[in-house]
Protein backbone atom coordinates (compact mmCIF):
# COMPACT_ATOMS: atom_id res chain seq x y z
CA UNK A 1 0.00 0.00 0.00
CA UNK A 2 2.78 2.22 1.26
CA UNK A 3 5.15 1.68 -2.03
CA UNK A 4 1.44 1.89 -3.92
CA UNK A 5 0.70 5.45 -2.95
CA UNK A 6 4.12 6.40 -3.58
CA UNK A 7 3.72 5.53 -7.20
CA UNK A 8 1.12 6.83 -7.92
CA UNK A 9 2.00 10.07 -5.84
CA UNK A 10 -0.55 9.94 -3.14
CA UNK A 11 -0.26 12.76 -0.09
CA UNK A 12 0.04 11.10 3.25
CA UNK A 13 -3.11 11.75 5.32
CA UNK A 14 -0.68 13.03 7.92
CA UNK A 15 0.32 15.61 5.96
CA UNK A 16 -3.22 16.68 4.06
CA UNK A 17 -4.71 17.20 7.73
CA UNK A 18 -1.75 19.95 9.01
CA UNK A 19 -2.13 21.93 5.83
CA UNK A 20 -5.83 21.47 6.18
CA UNK A 21 -5.72 22.48 10.01
CA UNK A 22 -3.70 25.23 9.00
CA UNK A 23 -5.92 26.86 6.54
CA UNK A 24 -8.63 26.37 9.24
CA UNK A 25 -6.90 27.64 12.37
CA UNK A 26 -6.32 31.07 10.55
CA UNK A 27 -9.92 31.48 9.77
CA UNK A 28 -11.42 30.23 13.56
CA UNK A 29 -8.75 32.55 15.19
CA UNK A 30 -9.21 35.61 12.84
CA UNK A 31 -13.07 34.83 11.67
CA UNK A 32 -11.46 36.15 8.48
CA UNK A 33 -13.29 34.32 5.29
CA UNK A 34 -11.27 34.14 1.80
CA UNK A 35 -14.17 36.60 0.73
CA UNK A 36 -12.98 39.41 2.73
CA UNK A 37 -9.85 38.71 2.74
CA UNK A 38 -10.52 39.53 -1.44
CA UNK A 39 -12.48 42.48 -0.33
CA UNK A 40 -9.33 43.86 1.40
CA UNK A 41 -7.36 43.20 -1.01
CA UNK A 42 -9.48 45.09 -3.56
CA UNK A 43 -9.27 48.43 -0.89
CA UNK A 44 -5.66 48.18 -0.48
CA UNK A 45 -4.57 48.12 -4.02
CA UNK A 46 -7.37 51.42 -4.72
CA UNK A 47 -6.08 53.01 -1.84
CA UNK A 48 -2.21 52.58 -2.40
CA UNK A 49 -2.93 53.00 -6.55
CA UNK A 50 -3.75 56.88 -5.98
CA UNK A 51 -0.62 57.42 -4.87
CA UNK A 52 1.76 55.01 -6.67
CA UNK A 53 1.61 53.08 -9.47
CA UNK A 54 0.88 49.43 -8.60
CA UNK A 55 0.33 46.13 -10.80
CA UNK A 56 -2.61 44.64 -9.22
CA UNK A 57 -2.39 41.23 -10.38
CA UNK A 58 1.07 40.87 -8.51
CA UNK A 59 -0.59 41.92 -5.49
CA UNK A 60 -0.16 38.91 -3.19
CA UNK A 61 -2.01 39.72 0.87
CA UNK A 62 -2.12 36.50 3.18
CA UNK A 63 -2.17 35.78 7.17
CA UNK A 64 0.99 34.52 8.27
CA UNK A 65 1.99 32.54 11.66
CA UNK A 66 4.14 34.31 14.34
CA UNK A 67 3.85 31.39 16.69
CA UNK A 68 0.19 31.91 18.29
CA UNK A 69 0.01 35.18 16.53
CA UNK A 70 -1.30 35.91 13.15
CA UNK A 71 -0.14 38.74 10.50
CA UNK A 72 -1.32 40.09 7.66
CA UNK A 73 1.58 40.34 5.06
CA UNK A 74 1.04 42.32 1.89
CA UNK A 75 3.29 41.71 -1.14
CA UNK A 76 3.12 44.75 -3.15
CA UNK A 77 5.39 45.34 -6.19
CA UNK A 78 5.80 48.39 -7.52
CA UNK A 79 5.93 49.31 -10.98
CA UNK A 80 8.99 50.40 -11.96
CA UNK A 81 9.01 54.30 -12.48
CA UNK A 82 11.96 54.72 -15.11
CA UNK A 83 10.30 51.43 -17.33
CA UNK A 84 7.06 53.55 -17.26
CA UNK A 85 9.00 57.05 -18.36
CA UNK A 86 10.43 54.87 -21.20
CA UNK A 87 7.07 53.70 -22.78
CA UNK B 1 -0.13 24.94 52.53
CA UNK B 2 -1.45 26.31 49.25
CA UNK B 3 -2.58 23.96 46.97
CA UNK B 4 -2.17 24.77 43.51
CA UNK B 5 -5.30 24.44 41.00
CA UNK B 6 -4.83 22.44 37.85
CA UNK B 7 -7.58 22.41 35.40
CA UNK B 8 -7.74 19.87 32.66
CA UNK B 9 -10.42 20.66 29.39
CA UNK B 10 -10.13 20.06 25.67
CA UNK B 11 -12.74 21.75 23.55
CA UNK B 12 -13.89 17.80 22.32
CA UNK B 13 -15.03 15.71 24.28
CA UNK B 14 -13.62 12.06 24.22
CA UNK B 15 -10.20 12.63 23.89
CA UNK B 16 -9.29 11.26 27.48
CA UNK B 17 -10.10 14.32 29.55
CA UNK B 18 -11.27 12.56 32.93
CA UNK B 19 -8.48 9.34 32.48
CA UNK B 20 -5.68 12.35 32.72
CA UNK B 21 -7.32 13.36 35.25
CA UNK B 22 -7.46 10.41 37.16
CA UNK B 23 -4.05 9.17 36.70
CA UNK B 24 -2.26 12.09 36.94
CA UNK B 25 -4.06 12.19 40.10
CA UNK B 26 -3.01 9.15 41.14
CA UNK B 27 0.44 9.78 40.15
CA UNK B 28 0.30 12.72 42.12
CA UNK B 29 -0.74 11.11 45.21
CA UNK B 30 1.17 8.05 45.14
CA UNK B 31 4.41 10.42 45.61
CA UNK B 32 2.46 11.21 49.04
CA UNK B 33 0.91 14.94 48.18
CA UNK B 34 -2.80 15.13 48.92
CA UNK B 35 -4.56 15.22 46.11
CA UNK B 36 -8.56 16.38 45.42
CA UNK B 37 -10.36 15.98 42.13
CA UNK B 38 -13.22 17.95 41.36
CA UNK B 39 -15.65 16.26 38.48
CA UNK B 40 -16.79 19.82 37.16
CA UNK B 41 -18.91 17.78 34.66
CA UNK B 42 -22.23 18.24 36.32
CA UNK B 43 -25.29 15.75 34.90
CA UNK B 44 -22.76 13.79 32.79
CA UNK B 45 -20.27 12.36 35.58
CA UNK B 46 -18.04 9.99 35.13
CA UNK B 47 -14.91 10.84 36.80
CA UNK B 48 -16.02 8.51 39.98
CA UNK B 49 -16.73 5.39 37.72
CA UNK B 50 -13.10 5.74 36.37
CA UNK B 51 -11.68 6.01 39.89
CA UNK B 52 -13.83 2.96 41.32
CA UNK B 53 -15.58 5.35 43.50
CA UNK B 54 -19.18 5.56 42.29
CA UNK B 55 -20.64 3.19 44.95
CA UNK B 56 -19.67 5.47 48.34
CA UNK B 57 -21.61 8.86 46.90
CA UNK B 58 -23.21 10.44 49.28
CA UNK B 59 -23.23 14.18 48.72
CA UNK B 60 -21.78 16.14 45.60
CA UNK B 61 -20.81 19.14 44.24
CA UNK B 62 -24.08 20.71 44.42
CA UNK B 63 -24.79 19.66 47.93
CA UNK B 64 -21.19 21.98 48.73
CA UNK B 65 -22.68 24.94 47.29
CA UNK B 66 -25.74 24.63 48.20
CA UNK B 67 -24.94 24.44 52.21
CA UNK B 68 -26.46 20.95 52.50
CA UNK B 69 -22.92 19.85 53.56
CA UNK B 70 -19.65 20.61 54.18
CA UNK B 71 -16.92 20.45 51.64
CA UNK B 72 -15.22 17.43 53.64
CA UNK B 73 -18.23 15.33 53.71
CA UNK B 74 -18.50 15.59 49.80
CA UNK B 75 -14.61 14.85 50.07
CA UNK B 76 -14.71 10.75 48.88
CA UNK B 77 -11.49 9.12 50.32
CA UNK B 78 -9.80 6.86 47.52
CA UNK B 79 -9.40 3.10 48.19
CA UNK B 80 -6.41 2.76 48.01
CA UNK B 81 -4.64 5.97 48.48
CA UNK B 82 -5.60 7.68 51.86
CA UNK B 83 -4.44 11.08 50.29
CA UNK B 84 -6.24 11.11 47.30
CA UNK B 85 -10.10 12.53 47.70
CA UNK B 86 -13.00 12.78 45.22
CA UNK B 87 -15.49 15.46 45.09
CA UNK B 88 -17.84 14.17 42.48
CA UNK B 89 -20.50 15.89 40.25
CA UNK B 90 -24.39 15.85 40.84
CA UNK B 91 -26.03 13.52 38.38
CA UNK B 92 -29.50 15.03 38.42
CA UNK B 93 -28.88 18.77 38.15
CA UNK B 94 -27.68 21.06 35.49
CA UNK B 95 -24.51 23.40 34.98
CA UNK B 96 -25.88 26.40 36.32
CA UNK B 97 -26.13 24.98 39.87
CA UNK B 98 -22.75 26.23 39.98
CA UNK B 99 -21.10 29.44 39.45
CA UNK B 100 -17.43 30.12 38.83
CA UNK B 101 -17.68 32.52 41.91
CA UNK B 102 -18.68 28.75 44.16
CA UNK B 103 -15.68 27.13 42.24
CA UNK B 104 -13.13 29.79 42.86
CA UNK B 105 -14.74 29.92 46.66
CA UNK B 106 -14.72 26.34 47.07
CA UNK B 107 -11.12 25.87 45.94
CA UNK B 108 -10.00 28.55 48.09
CA UNK B 109 -10.72 26.39 50.91
CA UNK B 110 -9.47 23.12 49.25
CA UNK B 111 -6.12 25.22 48.97
CA UNK B 112 -5.61 24.93 52.67
CA UNK B 113 -5.27 21.50 53.56
CA UNK B 114 -4.29 20.35 49.63
CA UNK B 115 -1.32 20.11 47.60
CA UNK B 116 -3.42 19.47 44.59
CA UNK B 117 -6.64 20.07 43.48
CA UNK B 118 -7.52 18.42 40.02
CA UNK B 119 -10.71 19.90 38.26
CA UNK B 120 -12.23 17.65 35.17
CA UNK B 121 -13.37 19.73 33.06
CA UNK B 122 -16.58 19.26 30.73
CA UNK B 123 -16.14 19.16 26.93
CA UNK B 124 -17.40 22.27 25.05
CA UNK B 125 -16.64 26.14 25.81
CA UNK B 126 -20.19 27.05 27.71
CA UNK B 127 -20.83 27.02 31.46
CA UNK B 128 -19.52 24.14 32.85
CA UNK B 129 -15.48 25.29 31.20
CA UNK B 130 -16.16 28.62 32.61
CA UNK B 131 -16.35 26.98 35.79
CA UNK B 132 -14.01 24.48 35.70
CA UNK B 133 -11.08 27.55 34.37
CA UNK B 134 -12.72 30.31 37.13
CA UNK B 135 -10.09 29.29 40.18
CA UNK B 136 -7.42 27.61 37.81
CA UNK B 137 -3.53 28.44 38.29
CA UNK B 138 -2.86 26.28 35.73
CA UNK B 139 -4.64 24.72 32.36
CA UNK B 140 -3.82 21.30 30.89
CA UNK B 141 -5.06 21.14 27.58
CA UNK B 142 -5.90 17.28 26.16
CA UNK B 143 -6.16 17.11 22.55
CA UNK B 144 -5.57 14.00 20.32
CA UNK B 145 -3.49 13.88 16.75
CA UNK B 146 -6.54 14.14 14.42
CA UNK B 147 -8.28 16.99 12.78
CA UNK B 148 -11.41 18.05 15.18
CA UNK B 149 -9.80 17.33 18.50
CA UNK B 150 -6.69 19.99 17.60
CA UNK B 151 -9.64 22.63 16.06
CA UNK B 152 -11.06 22.12 19.43
CA UNK B 153 -8.42 22.41 21.66
CA UNK B 154 -7.00 25.67 19.62
CA UNK B 155 -10.27 27.33 20.16
CA UNK B 156 -9.99 26.83 23.96
CA UNK B 157 -6.24 28.28 23.89
CA UNK B 158 -7.88 31.39 22.29
CA UNK B 159 -10.71 31.64 24.62
CA UNK B 160 -8.30 31.24 27.73
CA UNK B 161 -5.90 34.08 26.15
CA UNK B 162 -8.89 36.58 25.86
CA UNK B 163 -9.45 35.25 30.04
CA UNK B 164 -5.46 36.33 30.43
CA UNK B 165 -5.02 33.15 32.11
CA UNK B 166 -1.39 31.58 32.09
CA UNK B 167 -0.43 29.94 29.16
CA UNK B 168 -1.63 26.87 29.17
CA UNK B 169 -0.13 23.42 28.52
CA UNK B 170 -0.75 20.24 25.97
CA UNK B 171 -1.26 17.22 26.80
CA UNK B 172 -1.07 14.57 23.09
CA UNK B 173 -3.27 11.53 23.89
CA UNK B 174 -3.70 8.48 22.41
CA UNK B 175 -0.77 8.95 20.11
CA UNK B 176 -0.40 5.79 17.69
CA UNK B 177 3.47 5.80 16.63
CA UNK B 178 2.97 3.48 14.14
CA UNK B 179 0.56 5.14 12.29
CA UNK B 180 2.70 8.54 12.81
CA UNK B 181 5.49 6.99 11.14
CA UNK B 182 3.62 5.89 8.41
CA UNK B 183 2.60 9.42 7.91
CA UNK B 184 -1.09 8.75 8.76
CA UNK B 185 -1.60 10.66 12.19
CA UNK B 186 -0.46 13.80 13.02
CA UNK B 187 3.06 13.70 15.13
CA UNK B 188 3.45 15.61 18.09
CA UNK B 189 5.47 17.90 16.41
CA UNK B 190 3.06 19.09 14.06
CA UNK B 191 0.66 19.18 16.82
CA UNK B 192 3.25 21.43 18.48
CA UNK B 193 3.77 23.81 14.88
CA UNK B 194 -0.43 24.06 15.08
CA UNK B 195 -1.11 24.87 18.80
CA UNK B 196 2.05 26.52 19.34
CA UNK B 197 1.63 25.60 23.60
CA UNK B 198 4.29 24.09 25.83
CA UNK B 199 3.58 20.18 25.57
CA UNK B 200 3.58 18.48 29.03
CA UNK B 201 2.91 15.02 28.30
CA UNK B 202 3.30 12.62 25.17
CA UNK B 203 0.67 9.54 25.86
CA UNK B 204 0.65 6.65 23.98
CA UNK B 205 -2.25 5.13 22.68
CA UNK B 206 -2.57 1.92 24.87
CA UNK B 207 -5.96 -0.94 25.29
CA UNK B 208 -4.79 -0.88 29.17
CA UNK B 209 -6.08 2.06 29.56
CA UNK B 210 -9.81 0.84 28.64
CA UNK B 211 -8.52 -2.69 31.04
CA UNK B 212 -8.27 0.29 33.80
CA UNK B 213 -11.52 1.99 33.27
CA UNK B 214 -12.97 -1.56 33.63
CA UNK B 215 -11.83 -2.09 37.52
CA UNK B 216 -12.11 0.95 38.16
CA UNK B 217 -8.48 1.63 39.11
CA UNK B 218 -5.93 3.95 37.10
CA UNK B 219 -3.30 2.69 35.22
CA UNK B 220 -0.82 5.04 36.42
CA UNK B 221 -0.61 3.24 39.59
CA UNK B 222 0.76 0.08 37.81
CA UNK B 223 4.41 0.33 37.01
CA UNK B 224 3.79 -1.65 33.68
CA UNK B 225 1.84 0.36 30.90
CA UNK B 226 3.40 2.98 28.58
CA UNK B 227 0.51 5.23 29.48
CA UNK B 228 0.75 4.68 32.77
CA UNK B 229 4.41 5.77 32.52
CA UNK B 230 3.23 8.90 30.58
CA UNK B 231 1.29 9.90 32.95
CA UNK B 232 3.11 9.43 36.05
CA UNK B 233 5.74 11.83 34.04
CA UNK B 234 3.19 14.76 33.37
CA UNK B 235 2.76 14.62 37.09
CA UNK B 236 6.52 14.45 37.49
CA UNK B 237 6.74 17.64 35.21
CA UNK B 238 3.68 19.31 36.95
CA UNK B 239 6.03 18.90 40.61
CA UNK B 240 8.63 21.03 38.56
CA UNK B 241 10.78 18.08 37.50
CA UNK B 242 12.67 17.68 34.36
CA UNK B 243 11.69 14.36 32.94
CA UNK B 244 12.50 13.09 29.33
CA UNK B 245 9.98 12.30 27.20
CA UNK B 246 9.26 8.07 26.37
CA UNK B 247 10.72 7.05 23.41
CA UNK B 248 7.63 6.02 21.46
CA UNK B 249 9.17 5.30 18.52
CA UNK B 250 7.32 1.99 16.62
CA UNK B 251 10.50 -0.68 16.62
CA UNK B 252 9.75 -2.54 13.68
CA UNK B 253 11.40 -6.09 13.71
CA UNK B 254 14.14 -5.09 11.43
CA UNK B 255 15.28 -1.90 13.93
CA UNK B 256 15.53 -4.37 16.75
CA UNK B 257 17.38 -6.90 14.63
CA UNK B 258 19.62 -3.94 13.46
CA UNK B 259 20.13 -2.56 16.65
CA UNK B 260 21.14 -5.90 18.06
CA UNK B 261 23.62 -6.54 15.19
CA UNK B 262 24.86 -2.78 16.65
CA UNK B 263 23.92 -0.99 12.93
CA UNK B 264 21.83 1.74 14.95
Amino acid sequence: MDFFDRLVGKKKSAKSAKERLQLVLIHDRTDLTPAVLEAMKDDIIAAISKHIDIDPDKVNIDVEHDGRAQRLVADIPLRVATRRRAS
Amino acid sequence: MTGKVVTITSGKGGVGKTTTVANIAVALAADGKKVVCIDGDIGLRNLDVIMGLENRIVYDIVDVVEGRCRTRQAMIRDKRMPELFLIPAAQTRDKNAVSPSDMIRLCDELRQEMDWILIDSPAGIERGFRNSIAAADKVLIVTNPEMSAVRDADRVIGLLEAEEKAAPSLIVNRLNPTMVKRGDMLGVDDVYDLLRIEVIGIVPEDENVIVASNRGAPLAIEAKSRAGQAFRNIARRLNGEQVPFLDLEAHSLWDRIARLAGRK
